[in-house]
C-alpha cells in the first residue's frame, strides 16, 4: 500500500494489513441470519481502515454467543468469564495503555451478571470500545429472559411472558459519573453501524455502544418490528457526533440535530420508548481516563526502583 | 492519695534482677496511645539487642465506648534474650489505663496467677459512684484471681506536667516501663523526639518530661527492676534490623518482586498491606487499583497479567470465595498471578480480626473442576516478604496462579528482622515484545513437565485467544475428549515438575538419628514459633519429639512419606476446626480432621492425627506443651 507524504513523495508502508489480518474469512460459528456477523465485519473493517497492528489490538469478551467474537479476530484475544469481560479489559489497559482494546459482551453478560463491572467500568472510563450485542435474550443458553427482554415476551424461564418492563441500558449508563461516550445503533444498517463504531473507536475513553442485534433463532420479535418500521427510530446527527449519508437518511424519516455534549438532551432521547434514538447520545472528551493514573510509573528503571525500595526499607530501620 | 500506691516503698537503688524474657501488655481505651507506647517500647528493646515479638491488641469496634471490655486497645510485647518467634504464654506485667479494658484480656487467657498489673487509680475517686464501684469491684476480683495489682496515680503525676493527661499518659507509662526493664532512657527520649519532631519543641518537650517523670516514679515507687540482656550476636545485626509487621512485609515483597500492580478490595485483616503500599508504591513505579469487589479485583489483576505485567491481588477468606471462578480461568488459561490470602476466622464473616488457618482446603480445591495451582504458606514475617518474590517467579515460570497464605497473626505481629540486600534480579524482566515464532503454538506444552512459554500482546505473530474453554495447543476451543484429558494432565504435571525441584523439609528438634522415633508434629504457617518452642521444652524434658513445618502445600515438599515412616505417631497442629475424637457422636468414621491432616492423610494413607483449635488467637507454647505431653504420655503408657 502507498501513502502520499506531506512533501508529495511516495511513502511505502512497511506493513499493510488486510481484512484477513484481522480475522476476516475465518470459520465463524454463529447461526445464519445472526446480527453478530455484521458487527464482526464492521470491526474488521474499522481496524483495517485504521491500520492498527493486529498484535497491538486485544479483543476481550465474557460468555455468550456474542462473546465468541475474539475467536473470530486475528488480534490477541481474551475470552473471559460470564460478566467479567470488563475487569479483564480494564486490567489489560491499566499498565499497557498503548494496546487497542475492544470488548464484546451481551445483554445478559453486561446488564445482568456483569452489571457491577458495567457501572464501574463506565466510571473508570478507560480507553476502549464496549460493544453490547443486545438481542434481548440469552442466546447461548437458549432463550431465557434477559434484562432487556420485552415485557410479555415468552421465554423458557417465563413461558407465560416476561413479567417486568425491560431495563433501559441507555438511561442507566448516562446516569453514571465520568462517562464519556454513549451510543446506540442497529446491526442491520451497515453504514450507520460503521460510522457509529468508528466514532467510538476514535474517541478516547470508554465508548459504550449498544447494538440492537438480530437473533432470528430466539428473539425475532425483539428486532423484527424495528426492521419493518424504521419510523420508530430517531437518528441523531451532529458535526461532533456522526454525520449521516443521505442514502441512510432516506431510510429513517426522523433525523434530528443533537449535540452530544448536551447530557440533558441525551437523557431525553434515551428515555423515549416511541422514538428510539440511534447515533451518538453523549460524548465528553474531558472525562478522566483511568489509565492516565494507573499507568504512572510504567517503564521506571531498575535503578529508580532500587532507590525507591531502599527508601521504603529505611523507614523501618530502628 | 499516695497511700493508694499499695506496695510502693521508698526503695534503695538496687541491682536489676536478670531475667530471660518478659511479656508486657499495655492496654487502654482506644485513642489513649497505648499502641504507640507499646511500639516504642518494642523498638527500644530491638535497639538494645533483644528479641521482640509484638502483637497489636485491636478493639473489636471502630469507636468503642470508653471503659468497656470491647474497647481495649494496645500492645503485647514479648521481649527477651533470644530471637522471638511467637507471642509466648501469659503476660508477666500489664499496664492498664482502666480496669474494664483488662477484662477482655483476662477472658482471652492473657494473664496468669502472678501477673503484675499496674493500674491507673484515678477511677477510685471518680465523681460517678458507678465508676468507683466498678473499679473497686474489679480490683478486688483481679486480686482474688491471683493478679498482683498496684494502683498507681498515673493521671495525677501526668497532671503535674500537662493539662490533659489523656494525651501523654502513654509516654509516662513508657518512662515507667523503661525504668522497670532497665532500658537506656536516652533511647526513649530519642524515640519521642523522632515521633514528635515534626510538631516542634512544644510537643516534644512535655512528652519527654512525662517520660522522665514516669521513669522517676517507677524508680522511687516500684520494687520491680529487671535486666533482659541482648541475645548473642545481636550487636552485629543491629544496624541491619528493621521492624515491621507481616502485612508490611508482604507489601515490601510486592514492591521487591517487581509486580507493578495490586488490585484489591478492602477486607480485614488484609487491607493494611495495601494501606502501606499505597503510601510508597509510586516510588517504585507501582499502582494500587481498588476495584468494586473481589471478583473485579482479581479480574483486573488477570487482565494486567495477561498483558505481560504479572499482578497481585490481596484478600482474606470471604474475598477468596468470590475470586474462585476467575482463579479457575487463570489456571485454565495459564496466566501467572499472585494471590495473597491473609487468613482470618471463618466461615462467612466469622472473626474478621482474628487468626485462623482455615483456607487451606479452599485454596487447594475451591474452584469447580480440577484446578491445580501452586500454594505456599509463609511461616514468619521475613517469609511474608521473601515468599511474594518467590510467588511472582513461580507464577511466571510455571504459568499459573500462586496462592500465598499468611494470616492475621503474621499480619499484625511485629518483629525485628534483617533488612535484605535488594537484588535487581527480583524484579520482573521487561516484557518481551520481539516477534513470536509462528511455528510455536501459544501453549507449546512440554510433554513431561507441562511447561510452556506464553506470547504477550504486542508480540507480532504471537496472536492467540486465551479462553477458559477447553482448548488445543493453539488455544482453539475444543470439545474433543482426548484434548481435555491431555491438557488437564499438562496443567497437573506442572505441579509435579515443581515438586521435583524442591528439597525435603528440615526436621526441627532432631540432632541425631536417635532423636527420631516417637512423635512428629507437622504444621504450616504462623504457628512455627510456638510449636518449635514447645518441642524444645519437651525435648529438654527428655521426650523424643520433633516438628516439621511445611512451606509448600501444593505441591507438598518431597520426602514426607519417608519421614513419616520414621515416627511412631505423626500429628498436625493447626488453627482450624477439627472434631475432638472423644467428643459425643464422634467416631473414627465421622471425625472431621484439621485441614493439613486431611491433605496428608489423603496423600500418604497414613493415620495422621491432629490437634487444632479456633480460639481466634495465636497458639501459645505452654498450651501446646500440655497437649503434647498428654499425647506423649499416652504413647509411652
Ligand atoms: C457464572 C456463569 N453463570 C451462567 C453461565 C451460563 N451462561 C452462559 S452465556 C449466558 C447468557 C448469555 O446471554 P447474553 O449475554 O445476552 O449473550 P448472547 O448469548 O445472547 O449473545 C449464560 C447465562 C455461565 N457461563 N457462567
Ligand atoms: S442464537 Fe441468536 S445470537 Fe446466538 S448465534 Fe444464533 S442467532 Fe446469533
Ligand atoms: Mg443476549
Amino acid at each position: 500500500m502507498f501513502g502520499i507524504k506531506a512533501d508529495w513523495s511516495l511513502e511505502v508502508f512497511e506493513r499493510y494489513f488486510t481484512l484477513d489480518d484481522y480475522g476476516a474469512g475465518g470459520d465463524v460459528r454463529w447461526c445464519s441470519g445472526c446480527g453478530d456477523f455484521a458487527i464482526l465485519n464492521t470491526v474488521h473493517r474499522i481496524l483495517r481502515d485504521a491500520q492498527v497492528a493486529p498484535e497491538l489490538s486485544v479483543a476481550v469478551s465474557g460468555i455468550g454467543c456474542s462473546s465468541r467474537m475474539p475467536h473470530y479476530m486475528g488480534t490477541y484475544g481474551l475470552h473471559g468469564l460470564h460478566g467479567r469481560a470488563l475487569p479483564l479489559a480494564n486490567g489489560i489497559k491499566s499498565r499497557r495503555p498503548e494496546l487497542d482494546v475492544w470488548v464484546a459482551t451481551g445483554d445478559g453478560d453486561c446488564f445482568s451478571i456483569g452489571a457491577g463491572p458495567w457501572l464501574h467500568s463506565m466510571h473508570l472510563n478507560m480507553d476502549m470500545v464496549i460493544l453490547v450485542f443486545d438481542n434481548g435474550i440469552y442466546g447461548l443458553t437458549k432463550k431465557q429472559t434477559s434484562p432487556t427482554t420485552k415485557q410479555g415476551t415468552k421465554t423458557n424461564t417465563h413461558p407465560q411472558g416476561a413479567i417486568l418492563p425491560p431495563l433501559n441500558p441507555l438511561t442507566i449508563t448516562l446516569g453514571i459519573t465520568n462517562i464519556s461516550f454513549v451510543a446506540q445503533v442497529v446491526d442491520w444498517n451497515p453504514p450507520l453501524l460503521y460510522e457509529t463504531i468508528k466514532a467510538a473507536h476514535q474517541h478516547r475513553g470508554t465508548s459504550f455502544v449498544r447494538v440492537l442485534q438480530r437473533c432470528p433463532v430466539f428473539s425475532e420479535e425483539f428486532t423484527k418490528p424495528l426492521q419493518d418500521n424504521p419510523d420508530q427510530f430517531t437518528l441523531l446527527e451532529h458535526e461532533d457526533g456522526i454525520t449521516i449519508d443521505d442514502n441512510v437518511k432516506r431510510l429513517f424519516h426522523n433525523v434530528v440535530e443533537h449535540d452530544p455534549k448536551d447530557w440533558l438532551g441525551a437523557m431525553k432521547y434515551a428515555r423515549d420508548q416511541e422514538n428510539i434514538p440511534l447515533g451518538i447520545l453523549f460524548k465528553d472528551p474531558d472525562a478522566i481516563v483511568y489509565e492516565d493514573h494507573s499507568s504512572v510509573g510504567v517503564g521506571m528503571t531498575n535503578e529508580e526502583k532500587v532507590a525507591g525500595l531502599n527508601a521504603a526499607f529505611d523507614k523501618f530501620s530502628i | 492519695m499516695n497511700d493508694q500506691v499499695t506496695t510502693a516503698k521508698q526503695l534503695p537503688i538496687q541491682e536489676p534482677q536478670k531475667i530471660d524474657e518478659h511479656i508486657v501488655e499495655i492496654v487502654s481505651d482506644s485513642g489513649e496511645g497505648a499502641q504507640k507506647c507499646g511500639q516504642t517500647f518494642g523498638a527500644i528493646g530491638g535497639k538494645m539487642g533483644n528479641g521482640i515479638w509484638t502483637v497489636e491488641i485491636i478493639p473489636a469496634e471502630i469507636q468503642p465506648p470508653a471503659r468497656t471490655p470491647a474497647g481495649g486497645s494496645g500492645n503485647r510485647i514479648r521481649v527477651g534474650s533470644k530471637i522471638m518467634t511467637n507471642m509466648g504464654n501469659e503476660a508477666d506485667l500489664v499496664v492498664g489505663f482502666n480496669e474494664q479494658v483488662l477484662y477482655a484480656r483476662i477472658a482471652n487467657g492473657a494473664y496468669k496467677d502472678g501477673t503484675i498489673v499496674l493500674l491507673e487509680n484515678k477511677w477510685a475517686s471518680d465523681p460517678q459512684e458507678k465508676i468507683r464501684d466498678e473499679y473497686a469491684f474489679a480490683v478486688d476480683e483481679f486480686k482474688k484471681n491471683g493478679l498482683i495489682v498496684h494502683e498507681l496515680p498515673m493521671e495525677e503525676e501526668c497532671l503535674k506536667i500537662v493539662k490533659n493527661a489523656r494525651k501523654g499518659k502513654n509516654m509516662f507509662v513508657l518512662g515507667m516501663l523503661c525504668r522497670i526493664y532497665n532500658r537506656d532512657p536516652k533511647l526513649g527520649l530519642n524515640e519521642i523526639h523522632n515521633t514528635f519532631k515534626h510538631k516542634g519543641d512544644k510537643v516534644v518537650k512535655p512528652n519527654q518530661d512525662l517520660f522522665n517523670s514516669g521513669y522517676e516514679f517507677a524508680k522511687n515507687n516500684l520494687e520491680y527492676f529487671y535486666d533482659i540482656p541482648p541475645y548473642e550476636g545481636s550487636d552485629k545485626d543491629l544496624d541491619r534490623i528493621i521492624v515491621t509487621n507481616g502485612n508490611t512485609a508482604v507489601g515490601l515483597g510486592v514492591m521487591a518482586s517487581g509486580m507493578e500492580m495490586i488490585s484489591m478490595y478492602p477486607i480485614t485483616p488484609a487491607t493494611s498491606a495495601t494501606h502501606y503500599v499505597a503510601e510508597v508504591y509510586h516510588n517504585v513505579g507501582g499502582f494500587i487499583h481498588q476495584a468494586e469487589d473481589e471478583i473485579a479485583a482479581v479480574g483486573f489483576a488477570i487482565g494486567a497479567s495477561y498483558a505481560g505485567k504479572t499482578a497481585c491481588t490481596i484478600t482474606s477468606g470471604p474475598g477468596m470465595a468470590l475470586k474462585t471462578e476467575l482463579i479457575g480461568l487463570a489456571v485454565m488459561g495459564e496466566i501467572p498471578l499472585v494471590i495473597v490470602d491473609v487468613q482470618r476466622g471463618g466461615p462467612s464473616t466469622g472473626l474478621p480480626t482474628k487468626v485462623e488457618q482455615s483456607d487451606l482446603l479452599a485454596a487447594l480445591y475451591g474452584e469447580p473442576g480440577d484446578a491445580p495451582k501452586i500454594i505456599i504458606a509463609a511461616a514468619t514475617i521475613p517469609e511474608c516478604f521473601e515468599f511474594v518474590i518467590m510467588a511472582r517467579k513461580l507464577a511466571e515460570e510455571f504459568r499459573t496462579p500462586v496462592i500465598l497464605l499468611t494470616d492475621a497473626n503474621l499480619a499484625t505481629g511485629v518483629q525485628p528482622w534483617l533488612r535484605p540486600d535488594i537484588k535487581e534480579e527480583w524484579f520482573s524482566a521487561p516484557i518481551d515484545q520481539s516477534p513470536w515464532d509462528k511455528k510455536v503454538p501459544a501453549y507449546d506444552w512440554d510433554e513431561n513437565t507441562g511447561l510452556s512459554q506464553r506470547p504477550i500482546p504486542g508480540q507480532p505473530d504471537g496472536m492467540y485467544v486465551l479462553t477458559g474453554l477447553s482448548h488445543t495447543e493453539r488455544s482453539k476451543v475444543s470439545y474433543n475428549s482426548e484434548t481435555n484429558q491431555l491438557t488437564s494432565q499438562h496443567r497437573s504435571r506442572k505441579i509435579a515438575a515443581l515438586q521435583s525441584t524442591l528439597k525435603a523439609p528440615v526436621i526441627h528438634g532432631v540432632d541425631s538419628q536417635e532423636d527420631e522415633g516417637d512423635l512428629l508434629v507437622v504444621a504450616w504457617g504462623s504457628t512455627i514459633g510456638a510449636i518449635e518452642e514447645a518441642v524444645n521444652i519437651l525435648k529438654a524434658d527428655g521426650h523424643k519429639i520433633a516438628s516439621l513445618h511445611l512451606r509448600f502445600l501444593s505441591p507438598l515438599e518431597p520426602g514426607l512419606r519417608d519421614i513419616f515412616s520414621r515416627y511412631k505417631k505423626v500429628m498436625t497442629i493447626e488453627i482450624n476446626y477439627s472434631d475432638d475424637p472423644d467428643g459425643p457422636m464422634i467416631t473414627e468414621e465421622n471425625r472431621r480432621y484439621a485441614q493439613l491432616a486431611n491433605v496428608l492423610r489423603a496423600q500418604f494413607v497414613v493415620d495422621i492425627d491432629c490437634w487444632s483449635v479456633v480460639y481466634g488467637h495465636p497458639l501459645q507454647p505452654g498450651l501446646l506443651v500440655d497437649e503434647l505431653t498428654k499425647r506423649l504420655d499416652a504413647m509411652n503408657a
